[in-house]
């Protein structure tokens, strides 16, 4: 068995003990490069279906290309998207401008928390990977946020050969995350392999550079890359020594802790 | 970084364990700075917080990533790290060492292939060392490579390194674990990580970079006899797909699978997949997977199937040795859950043969309370029958997890089956299911043509709490609802089949409730609901009670407890009435049990909707 099937089986494995386990469960769905190979997980898992609905929260300065790539391929794989947005913050002006930590806080996290709130949601699947950045390198594969949405990281419950955190008090819910032990590369690799669709902000489109991981236009930028195709990337990847989220402005200084605290993704 | 140029053939998981403060993130820290594993940038960032912060920089800073991490200077929790060398992909799990945070140790443990077991050289051999080197032995990690660090500390002494290598090595001995390697570091210093030091000339083996590579991939075990959990049944389509993930063995389409403990039999029809160009046949061990079968069985999760010469254990009761980690303390009495790769049961514990301090593994024996971070030796009880096998002949069948209200406090491995009394009639009903020659109508057919599924209604109790009474009426009832429902009671079988059988004789009232519960199986394969009363069996009714639900198994069985008071009822009761007044309540209350346990559809002429029949 290579590498990438093992990973395939156990993200398998991770889906379906989400969806026995859960009577409302969603997935968060960025169009992101991880989120997509988690959707894409998810159609192996259940033979081509997607049995649960997927969570956008769209805080508006989203790429725009991002929203055409979202929205073909919902009418594609027939998939029922949820979009959540904090209209509230929105409407008061809300942008990064205001802080980075701030607008992060209230379009995302919020804008997710009062989505789980109004939809009851008990179990949120996302996209996550340890190797991302370094809090995310302590999550488990199931892991407990209480009712304010704060991860208790001092005190994470246990979790072993593969027997999850399935139970949980009321008002509280569950991060379930399949991806953790996949690597930027990896998830490349098996996107070649499986031939998934991508957007094409991920490739150079002749100015030299490219995104290697996206979010909100204002606060995401490219970086310099001849990559124009799949096999460029991963080649790319296996040389490079820069950080995979080195082009994402809330990683700076002990930003993801804070953020992912209070319930971040 | 040339290595990482090709793609690595393969990817492995290490766990560094050991005490605290024995330099298991500065070991980390040091083994990715010393590879050119670090992101650009994180050496200076972290070196600039601490500068910042007003203090020396340490290597455990990369890694330790909370902010109370840092200051604390202790690792709270596992972090997963990521580096490629010599074509191989590596896991790094970082476990915490102290005692605090020993669930978090084992939660980045029991997923590792190998360990690296880090011993102070100033400090030698303490509490945590042992406790990690017992606990390794019992999530199953078989390879483990001794770290011996600060050297520096002590002069890079020849002679502290072999006291603490001959120490540690009896200790893991007793244990029968045998390092593949002792290796003397300094993490701070760099020495033996990355590259051979000139200070511990004396020493002639690997570095710890070369003991890495020195580990061995763990493959799924798919030579061994075919495990299958079921991990749940889905009917999103016209495919009624059985899905799981093999544990070990392999199958492939046309194979006979017998499925543990329902003794449901059927042949694999296909191996389903999406997004492959050809279809499968076959798979195996490690692959989560897919099968339709070629009869509709009702088979659910929690079952193992496998094939029918090698098939898994069965019991209510096993012996076990169990780790504990929860906040209120293992104790007799309470009640638990059990999980046991997809099969989830109530249990408690039926015996405390050891309590044992892992650091000594000196014995305590007599207590009934195991706390927080220790180990036992106890027998198990579950409250229904479950499929296992020993942890020493498969892996993954062979370990579970104990759940405490919310959350996992528990787990063990398991050494050996307990006899349990219904072990006899359990055989007897396995052999009889596996030579069972069916007709041309299936259970589903029966049960969508009569709007129910086969059932047992079954009346437990001392006498003369009207348990006859309400049985009559519940037939009664569901007749005139159109249901095909029958009362059986055991008196007439006394002066016909049981002609033979002396009632006043134990074996000849065992003989007689073996019979009766072979006729309620014979009955419910006719699709009937069979609605009885323990009452001809007298005082061995409890006993009666257990037999009949053994040798009906997997049907489903109501059990409703009468009593004239609110006495505790039996083990596995779904109702209990103590001296009801409005019998035809109570009777109506046994219906809605029997819609909401899936026998009944909601209404006549409805389909029922029970998708494991569909």
């Amino acid at each position: 068995m290579t590498h990438l099937q093992e990973l395939e089986n156990q993200s398998v494995y991770i889906l379906r003990e989400a969806y026995k386990h859960f009577d409302h469960l969603a997935m968060l769905w960025s169009m992101g490069k991880d989120s997509t190979v988690l959707l894409w997980l998810t159609r192996k898992a259940f033979f081509g279906h997607v049995p649960f609905p997927l969570i956008h929260i769209d805080t508006s300065y989203k790429i725009p290309a991002m929203i055409e790539y979202r929205d073909r391929l919902v009418r594609e794989w027939r998939l029922n998207l949820v979009i959540g947005q904090n209209k509230e913050a929105l409407a008061a002006g809300m942008n990064h401008t205001r802080g980075r930590g701030v607008c992060c806080t209230a379009l995302k996290t919020d804008g997710l928390k009062n989505l789980l709130a109004e939809k009851g949601y008990t179990g949120v699947i996302l996209g996550i990977r340890a190797d991302e950045e370094s809090t995310r390198a302590k999550e488990r594969y199931f892991s407990p946020r209480d009712k304010n949405n704060e991860w208790d990281f001092r005190d994470q419950p246990p979790e072993l050969w593969d027997q999850f955190k399935t139970t949980f008090p009321p008002g509280t819910h569950i991060r379930i995350h399949p991806l953790l032990d996949w690597t930027e590369v990896n998830v490349w690799e098996y996107i070649k392999l499986e031939h998934i669709p991508f957007m094409d902000l991920y490739l150079d489109r002749g100015d030299g550079t490219r995104f290697r991981s996206l979010g909100c236009a204002p606060c995401t930028f490219p970086i310099q890359s001849s990559a124009r195709s799949v096999d460029d990337i991963i080649v790319e990847l296996r040389q490079t020594t820069v950080a995979e989220r080195s082009g994402r402005a809330q990683d700076e200084g002990r930003g993801m802790e804070l953020l992912r605290k209070d319930g971040y993704m | 970084m040339l290595t990482t140029l090709t793609k690595p053939r393969e990817s492995l998981t290490i766990v560094i364990v050991g005490h605290v403060d024995h330099g298991k993130s500065t070991l980390l820290g040091r083994l990715y700075a010393d590879t050119k594993s670090l992101p650009d940038g994180k050496l200076e960032k972290v070196q600039a917080i601490c500068q910042q912060q007003g203090k020396e920089f340490e290597y455990s800073f990369l890694f330790d990533a909370f902010l109370e991490e840092q200051e604390q200077g202790v690792t709270i929790d596992t972090a997963r790290t990521f580096f490629t060398w010599d074509a191989r992909q590596y896991i790094i799990i970082d476990a915490p060492g102290h005692r605090e945070f020993l669930k978090n140790m084992i939660s980045g443990a029991a997923r590792a292939e190998a360990a690296l077991l880090v011993i102070d050289a100033l400090e030698g051999v303490k509490e945590q060392s042992k406790k990690h080197g017992y606990l390794l032995s019992l999530l199953g990690v078989k390879q483990v490579a001794v770290i011996v660090n600060k050297m520096d500390l002590v002069g890079y002494r020849q002679d502290v390194f072999a006291g603490i290598e001959k120490e540690y090595r009896e200790f893991l001995s007793r244990l029968k674990v045998e390092p593949e390697r002792v290796v003397p570091v300094s993490a701070r210093h760099g020495d033996n990580i990355a590259s051979r030091s000139a200070r511990t000339a004396w020493y002639e083996g690997p570095t710890v970079l070369e003991t890495l590579g020195l580990f061995k991939k763990e493959t799924a075990p798919t030579e061994q006899p075919l495990r299958f959990p079921v991990q749940d049944v889905y009917k999103f389509d016209a495919r009624r797909i059985i899905a799981g993930r093999i544990t070990a063995g392999r199958l492939k389409v046309g194979d006979r699978l017998v499925f543990s403990p329902s003794n449901k039999t059927a042949n694999v029809r296909t191996v389903e997949a999406f997004n492959l160009e050809k279809p499968l046949t076959e798979a195996q061990a490690g692959e989560s997977v897919g099968i339709t079968l070629d009869e509709q069985i009702f088979v659910e999760r929690g079952e193992i199937a496998s094939s029918q010469d090698t098939i898994p254990l069965v019991s209510t009761a096993f012996r076990a040795n169990v780790f504990w980690l929860g906040r209120r303390p293992l104790e007799q009495g309470r009640k638990y859950q059990l999980r046991l790769a997809t099969r989830e049961v109530a249990c408690e514990v039926a015996a405390f043969h050891r309590i044992m301090d892992a650091v000594d593994l000196d014995q305590r024996q007599g207590g009934t309370v195991v706390h927080r971070n220790n180990v036992a030796e106890l027998t198990i009880r579950a409250k229904a029958p479950l499929a296992f096998d020993p942890s020493g002949a498969f892996e993954a069948t062979g370990r579970f997890v104990i759940v405490d209200e919310y959350d996992i406090a528990g787990g063990g491995i398991i050494t050996e089956l307990v006899h349990d009394e219904q072990e006899f009639l359990r055989d007897e009903a396995r052999r009889r299911d596996f030579a069972w020659a069916k007709g041309e109508v299936g259970t589903e057919e029966r049960a969508q043509q009569y709007g129910h599924r086969a059932a047992m209604v079954l009346f437990t109790g001392p006498a003369h709490t009207g348990k006859a009474f309400l049985a009559r009426k519940l037939e009664a009832l569901l007749v005139a609802e159109g249901r095909h429902a029958y009362l059986l009671d055991a008196d007439n079988l006394r002066v016909g089949l049981d002609a033979d059988l002396e009632e006043k004789d134990v074996a000849g009232v065992a003989e007689m409730i073996r019979r009766y519960g072979e006729v309620v199986r014979v009955l419910i394969d006719t699709g009937l609901i069979v609605v009885s009363t323990t009452n001809a069996f007298g005082a061995a009714h409890t006993q009666a009670a257990q037999a009949i639900m053994t040798l009906v198994h997997p049907a489903p069985v109501v059990a409703v407890h009468m009593a004239k008071s609110d006495d505790e009822p039996p083990p596995n009761t779904d109702l209990a009435f103590a001296g009801p007044k409005d019998f035809d309540a109570a009777a109506r209350q046994v219906m809605d049990e029997l819609k909401r346990r899936g026998v009944l559809a909601h209404s006549i002429g409805e389909k029922p909707k029970y998708q494991y029949s569909i």
